[in-house]
């Protein structure tokens, strides 16, 4: 049974908002103006439905040069420098058609940061799966692994870091989050805006073509069975384009010609178009016959609603676009003057200079719905709560329990993956994918950035504001341990559909708990983006704020890794166990549930930890920091030990029962390594210091020996630990 | 020693090697557009790895058509050194001066990661820092490393000493398993009949400061810079 759908509702717009355009317009729309209104108010491109809980997001502070709003967000590094970074998701492609779904999620959040006037100097990825035992959750992890490879390795900017994570919710709704971070160099940030009457607007890069049209839709909608006919709704990527996109635009760029630029993305050139007059207040009259297409006998509306990938829209000068035609010429692109900027406040489309869309910009933009939505806090957390991890029989055997640990897939060497990436061109990668975050050299001063990103959703699946407050504290706590203070974040918030009042309290709820860690830690957000309707008849995924935290290093010396250094250093734990093995991984692979309570974040002790082991890197004290996460102590133990061959001999003194004290996931715990000669400092300065600080044993011999009260839980050999932890990932990949 | 590294579309390691010649070997360098023609002023030559020409139809297949391609094997034909990295090699071997091709990877797949090479021949401009059989850890990056050649040409690669780095294991044993990318031999880098032409898929312009992991790759700019130094 199928009911015939107006016009609007087949392009994702309700009668309600239909009435709006008409109100707006004073008449009907044109199909190519709908298609426009479609795209603009789409959850995609307009945040109807998420824009007032992001408004609860701190997005200033002192190093903010500019927030949300623009292509990417900008922090200052000092020297003149600032980061541009952003991080995107290209789910809904990525579960139709993983290889160029990824892809293209790389190429467009590579061209959002260069748009910035910033050279990308390194990109990131976040990917979720569901089990692996799923041949179809295997295609897509090949696929979107060998898209991203394809992207990214050719255009030569390293893939340094991020995560990939398992769980049933993402079976059929993988996420593919992708972060792009950028290096300007001259303090000059290049906007996306519209400015000047008379001022030629010009397409440059790729030709427009028909494939990606609505994309900007399609990614508004829960996937279904329907969905793999919207396979041409998935973009196809050209990286080799996009390289050459890449050093025509930075060119043109040095020649402050430009007056505004912006890539054209979701919703292609109409939101281009729109977002860059509305934010110069001023109007853009263009011709789509004047866009250099791919093929003949394109409409107005597929010219519109095109989201080929690897084209921008500038706005420059008058007077000067030869300038721009001689560096567009030089490498081999096209640069198009199809229009000029006016003073009128409308996106004028025509064709053959008949006008065929001619429409206020803000009313695609500003004026664009916004919802209040709906929340109730769903009836599962009543259960998870509930439940008592003690109620489960300890392990027999702990050796057992940490060696099966070790091959979760959560757990396990990310190597299969990463080792697929170029995260070495460019010459500036000191810490290299695996430990705790990436960081880089800033070649020709001392400075170094770190950078993380990632997300434990089952913490925020089972209470959303812990949860959310957890992924910030966890991802500034990954930066810390690598040597930098944490500076800012962009986050990408993955979610549901948000019609559903339950999926709106979670997104609600863990908004406000990042929020809160963010002001805690000052580290305000400067952008991201709003994935909602990762949902498909199976169910929502858990809900998902991954976030992307940026650090600086003051002196690219103090780069710190997790691995063991030397024998006889002194092994610490900056944090307190807690009896909290609710939400866990270990609860997760050995006892197969997704539950419990969700462990507490106390951002006072969290600050004050992140604090002395920031201060103990950057003084030399401490050799080695590693965050305790998926795995509690013990994992994170082994972590140290077999990425750097040298054992480890500890006593625990706490009387949890042991499988809590060993794999319980309590928050805000760094262990930290001391090298024998600054141990007396490191005691001094701990007796002076009201953070919680115990001495857990030394690095030593090649096995990993972890006792509680002097008795002795688990003693297995380093050896045997690696290749369990490096092998899990290709020998399940291999299996099939 | 004036270097010149050729900036191809699609090239993108050009700047890792105008850093390691001009911050680390301290030696003046200058990117040069693959549409220029003239070399005359430099020393030495490198084609950088990346994707020239995204790596269409054939990976440096369409880079050796370059305006630039002329003068550089002018500059091989006079004996001067030209150094192609990963897939300066791939257009090294498309454009005749080096023999062979480079196949897909046997797995078929981008492979990022150090590897150890051993120096098979200490006595070429390249590796007369290194001694013989001495074992490096350098970085692959690569697709298509597979390096294969006829059994004659492998045969006359092999006599001549010309097969410069062979994959092995951290003992500088060529097994199969140390073995990459499914190259014959493990052949990692070769050198042409003249002694001044190297190819080689690994990158040692990625290890030539320990605060990236390693320095194994710089005696190998040295070593070019010496040599030249002592024909002066």
């Amino acid at each position: 049974m199928k009911t015939t759908k107006t016009p609007w509702q087949e392009m994702g717009l309700s009668d309600s908002e239909y009435e709006k355009v008409l109100s707006i317009l004073k008449r009907e729309p044109s199909l190519p103006e709908l298609g426009m209104f479609a795209a603009m108010w789409s959850e995609h491109c307009s945040y109807k439905n998420s824009k007032p809980i992001l408004r609860l997001f701190p997005t200033t502070g002192k190093r903010v040069l500019q927030g949300p709003g623009e292509n990417a967000g900008v922090i200052d590094i000092g020297d003149g420098q600032a980061i541009a970074f952003k991080v995107e998701s290209h789910n809904h492609p990525s579960a139709i058609e993983p290889f160029q779904g990824a892809a293209t999620g790389v190429g467009g959040i590579i061209r959002d940061v260069f748009t910035m006037g910033a050279r990308p100097i390194a990109c990131l990825n976040s990917l979720r799966f569901g089990n692996l035992e799923n041949a179809r959750v295997r295609y897509l992890l090949n696929g979107v692994v060998d898209g991203i490879a394809a992207y990214g390795n050719c255009m030569g900017i390293p893939t340094v870091g991020g995560e990939t994570w398992f769980n049933d919710s993402y079976s059929g709704n993988p996420l593919v989050n992708a972060m792009c971070v950028g290096l300007i160099e001259n303090g000059k940030i290049h906007k996306g805006i519209a400015k000047g009457k008379g001022n030629p607007v010009m397409a440059v890069g790729a030709r427009t073509g028909r494939d990606g049209i609505h994309g900007a839709t399609f990614a508004s909608e829960e996937l279904s069975e329907e969905s793999e006919n919207k396979r041409p709704a998935v973009q196809v990527g050209d990286p080799f384009m996009e390289k050459l996109l890449l050093e025509a635009c930075l060119e043109l760029m040095e020649t402050d010609a430009v007056v505004g630029i912006q890539d054209m993305g979701a919703a292609g050139i109409t939101s281009s178009s729109c977002e860059m007059a509305a934010r110069g207040n001023s109007g853009i009259d263009y011709d789509v016959a004047l866009v250099p297409q791919r093929e003949k006998g394109m409409t107005p509306y597929e010219i519109l609603l095109s989201e080929s990938q690897e084209r921008m829209l500038v706005v420059v000068e008058k007077g000067r676009e030869s300038e721009v035609t001689a560096i567009f010429d030089k490498w081999g692109l096209e640069a198009a003057v199809i229009g000029q900027v006016t003073d009128d406040g409308y996106v004028t489309v025509r064709e053959h200079g008949k006008i065929v869309c001619h429409i206020p910009a803000k009313a695609l933009t500003d004026e664009a719905p916004i919802y209040y939505k709906e929340s109730k806090r769903p009836a599962y957390l009543d259960d998870t709560e509930k439940f008592d991890p003690l109620s489960l029989p300890e392990p027999q055997d702990y050796n057992e329990a940490l060696k099966n640990m070790m091959t979760s897939p959560n757990i396990c060497s990310k190597e299969w993956v990463y080792r697929h990436y170029d995260h070495m061109v460019r010459t500036s990668t000191v810490t290299r994918p695996g430990s705790d975050a990436a960081v880089l050299r800033i070649k020709g001063t001392q400075k170094g950035l770190a950078m993380s990103l990632d997300c434990n959703s089952r913490y925020v699946y089972l209470n959303p504001r812990e949860g959310g407050k957890i992924a910030v504290a966890e991802a500034a706590r990954n930066v810390v341990c690598s040597g930098a203070e944490p500076m800012a974040i962009t986050n990408c918030l993955n979610f549901g559909n948000p019609e559903k009042p339950e999926v709106f309290y979670t997104f609600r709820e863990a908004v406000e708990g990042m929020a809160e860690s963010c002001r805690a830690l000052e580290t305000p957000v400067t952008g991201g983006n709003v994935s909602f309707y990762n949902e498909n008849q199976h169910g929502a995924v858990y809900p998902t704020p991954t976030v992307g935290m940026m650090g600086l290093l003051t002196d690219i010396n103090h780069a710190t890794t997790l691995s063991f250094k030397n024998e006889g250093d002194s092994i610490y734990l900056v944090g307190i166990n807690k009896d909290e093995l609710g939400a866990s991984e270990y609860l997760s692979h050995v006892h197969h549930l997704n539950t419990g309570k969700t462990p507490v974040l106390d951002l006072d002790l969290e600050k004050s930890v992140q604090a002395i082991v920031l201060k103990g890197i950057r003084n030399g004290l401490v050799n080695a920091a590693h965050d305790c996460a998926e795995g509690g102590l013990a994992v994170a133990l082994t972590e140290m030990a077999i990425t750097g061959n040298l054992g480890s001999k500890v006593n625990l003194e706490e009387s949890l029962r042991s499988d809590v004290l060993l794999f319980g996931e309590s928050q805000s715990r760094i262990i930290v390594t001391i090298p024998q000669e600054k141990q007396s400092l490191w005691e001094e300065w701990i007796k002076n210091s009201s953070t919680p600080i115990q001495y857990l044993g030394n690095v030593e011999g090649k096995t990993i020996e972890i006792s509680q009260q002097n008795q002795s839980k688990i003693n297995v050999s380093c050896e045997e630990l690696y290749s369990l932890w490096k092998e899990a990932l290709p020998c399940i990949l291999s299996k099939h | 020693m004036n270097f010149a590294v050729i900036l191809f579309p699609g090239s993108n390691c050009e700047v890792d090697c105008v850093h390691v010649i001009k911050e680390v070997l301290q030696e003046p360098v200058t990117t040069v557009w693959h549409k220029d023609t003239d070399l005359s002023q430099f020393d030495a030559v490198i084609l950088p790895g990346g994707f020239s020409y995204g790596d269409y139809l054939r990976c440096g297949a369409i880079a050796r058509f370059s305006p630039i391609m002329d003068a550089v094997i002018a500059h091989a034909k006079a004996g001067k050194p030209v150094l192609g990295i990963c897939n300066g090699f791939q257009i090294l071997t498309e454009c005749g001066l080096l023999p062979g091709v480079l196949l897909r990877n046997q797995s078929l797949q981008f492979i990022c990661e150090d590897r150890f090479i051993r120096v098979e021949n200490n006595q070429t401009m390249y590796t007369s820092l290194y001694t013989k059989n001495q074992v490096l850890r350098i970085p692959i990056a690569h697709a298509e490393g597979n390096y294969y050649a006829d059994p004659e040409t492998i045969a006359a690669l092999e006599a001549e000493n010309r097969v410069v780095f062979r994959y092995c294991d951290a003992q500088g044993n060529p097994t199969p398993e140390s073995n990459p990318n499914g190259a014959i031999n493990n052949i990692a880098g070769i050198i042409n009949e003249e002694g001044n032409v190297l190819g080689m898929m690994p990158h040692p312009e990625r290890l030539s400061e320990v605060i990236l992991g390693g320095d194994d790759g710089l005696a190998l700019f040295q070593s070019m810079l010496k040599t030249w130094r002592n024909q002066l």
